[in-house]
């Protein structure tokens, strides 16, 4: 029987690769099965369990919190979430990382000081570099 | 023999601190190769959605996502900036912050505005010191941070650009070239520039669930935030390579320390012997 490659991945790491007789996947407009040459797709998933057909009967299962699902005629793409999103959930990490910067945060348009903080950064740069320097002077280090 | 016991004090007290900065050296190293680790494990990820990405725009020419398109005038840019959130890392942080302090001195010269969203504490510290706009910011992100954590500080970012509030969006983080050497970037990052050169005679006519607008909208925000999450790690990866090395470096300066101050207790004890016999010797003659 023909196969299928199937890739699952995330952004943190490859979940799985493979060759598949039949790939479930969980899609927004409900599941989808994917045989090979399937006509090519592209879809958004919805949370739940990504099944993939292996060629010696097995069946693996992965659980998905969403993502994205490609299908060319022989390679199945899962761009896996790991994290649970949803548009409150990202909100509520967009109100966190805003209100961690507002804190302690007194003078907003105050003007950077450009000239003052870049001396103060090549100043100790340039400590670095003679630190650096001084130790190969001394054929250590 | 005053003067001996106190150079024996400082000769245990150097010791210690060698003993600290060997082990974080050490920590250093094996942390290192666990973020690179993870630096590889990522690649897949942004490699197959920009293949998608460059497959959907050469499928649909007549959709330009606000993403893709450049904006005529630049009033206000985003910065994404990533540091650390520990220091002991030599120079990493101040490299990076004179990277980006002099891209920033050139939007302002031109009336650019410039909008902060920071990774790290560090960065935080210090640009607040500057009294830079920091409108989000995400900090103690750990060793192995997930994208969930990133999120917040990646979207405020993307809603702005939307929003057009700003117009261009850059990433500002070290690259990882070797465990000696690592090199501040600052990159655009919105408009996306390039997708790379994916080998595209023929593509896809895909069926788009639930519409190709949807699809390219998700797409493209994995994408960028895949980008940063990249960028994150391997951030995460050169703090590693650099505390190795200064730690290591640390360590060594703690040896030839030790070595000196041996040298003058020897010196320092040998001398009083010298005086102890001559005092008895004279003593004896004088008899």
């Amino acid at each position: 029987m023909a196969t299928i490659q199937v890739d699952i991945v995330s952004a943190e790491q490859e979940i799985f690769s493979g060759e598949a007789e039949m790939v479930f996947a969980p899609a927004v407009l409900g599941e989808v099965g994917i045989a090979p040459g399937h006509t090519p797709l592209v879809t958004a998933l919805a949370p739940g369990e990504v099944r993939v057909q292996q060629k010696n009967g097995e069946e693996a299962g992965f659980y998905v919190s969403g993502g994205m699902l490609e299908v060319q005629p022989e390679v199945v793409t899962v761009l896996s979430d790991t994290a649970m999103r949803a548009e409150d959930l990202d909100e509520a990490a967009v109100l966190k990382a805003k209100e961690e910067a507002e804190q302690q945060l007194h003078d907003r348009d105050a003007q950077i000081e450009y000239a003052t903080a870049l001396a103060q950064n090549a100043e100790a740069v340039a400590q670095l570099q003679a630190i650096r320097r001084m130790r190969q002077r001394n054929g250590r280090g | 023999m005053a003067a001996g016991k106190e150079i024996r004090t400082k000769i245990a007290s150097v010791k210690n601190t060698q003993k600290i900065t060997k082990a974080m050296e050490m920590v250093a190293a094996s942390k290192m190769r666990k973020a690179q680790e993870r630096m590889r494990m990522a690649r897949p990820y942004a490699d197959k959605i920009r293949n998608v990405i460059a497959h959907l725009g050469a499928a649909n020419p007549e959709y330009k996502h606000p993403y893709l398109v450049a904006r005529a005038e630049v009033k206000r840019v985003g910065l994404v900036i990533i540091s650390t959130d520990r220091g002991l890392c030599g120079g990493l942080n101040s490299n990076l912050y004179r990277e980006v302090l002099g891209r920033m001195k050139d939007w302002d010269d031109a009336g650019v505005g410039i909008d902060l969203s920071i990774i790290g504490n560090k960065a935080v510290a210090y640009f607040r010191r500057l009294g830079a706009n920091i409108v989000a910011q995400t900090t103690h992100i750990g060793d192995a941070p997930g994208l969930d954590t990133l999120i917040g500080a990646i979207k405020v970012m993307l809603d702005a650009y939307l929003a057009e509030d700003i117009d261009e969006v850059h990433l500002v983080s070290n690259q990882f070239v070797n465990s000696m050497t690592q090199r501040s970037t600052v990159e655009q990052l919105i408009p996306v520039q390039s997708l790379g050169d994916e080998d595209l005679k023929h593509y896809w006519d895909y069926i788009y669930e639930p519409d190709a607008r949807e699809v390219l909208d998700q797409l493209l925000r994995r994408y960028v935030e895949s980008l940063i999450y990249q960028a994150v790690v391997e951030n995460i990866a050169c703090e590693q390579a650099a505390r190795m090395v200064a730690m290591k470096s640390a360590s060594d300066n703690a040896g030839t320390l030790i070595e000196e101050l041996q040298l003058i207790y020897n010196k320092a004890r040998q001398a009083a012997i010298t005086q102890e016999i001559s005092e008895i010797v004279g003593g004896a003659a004088a008899v």
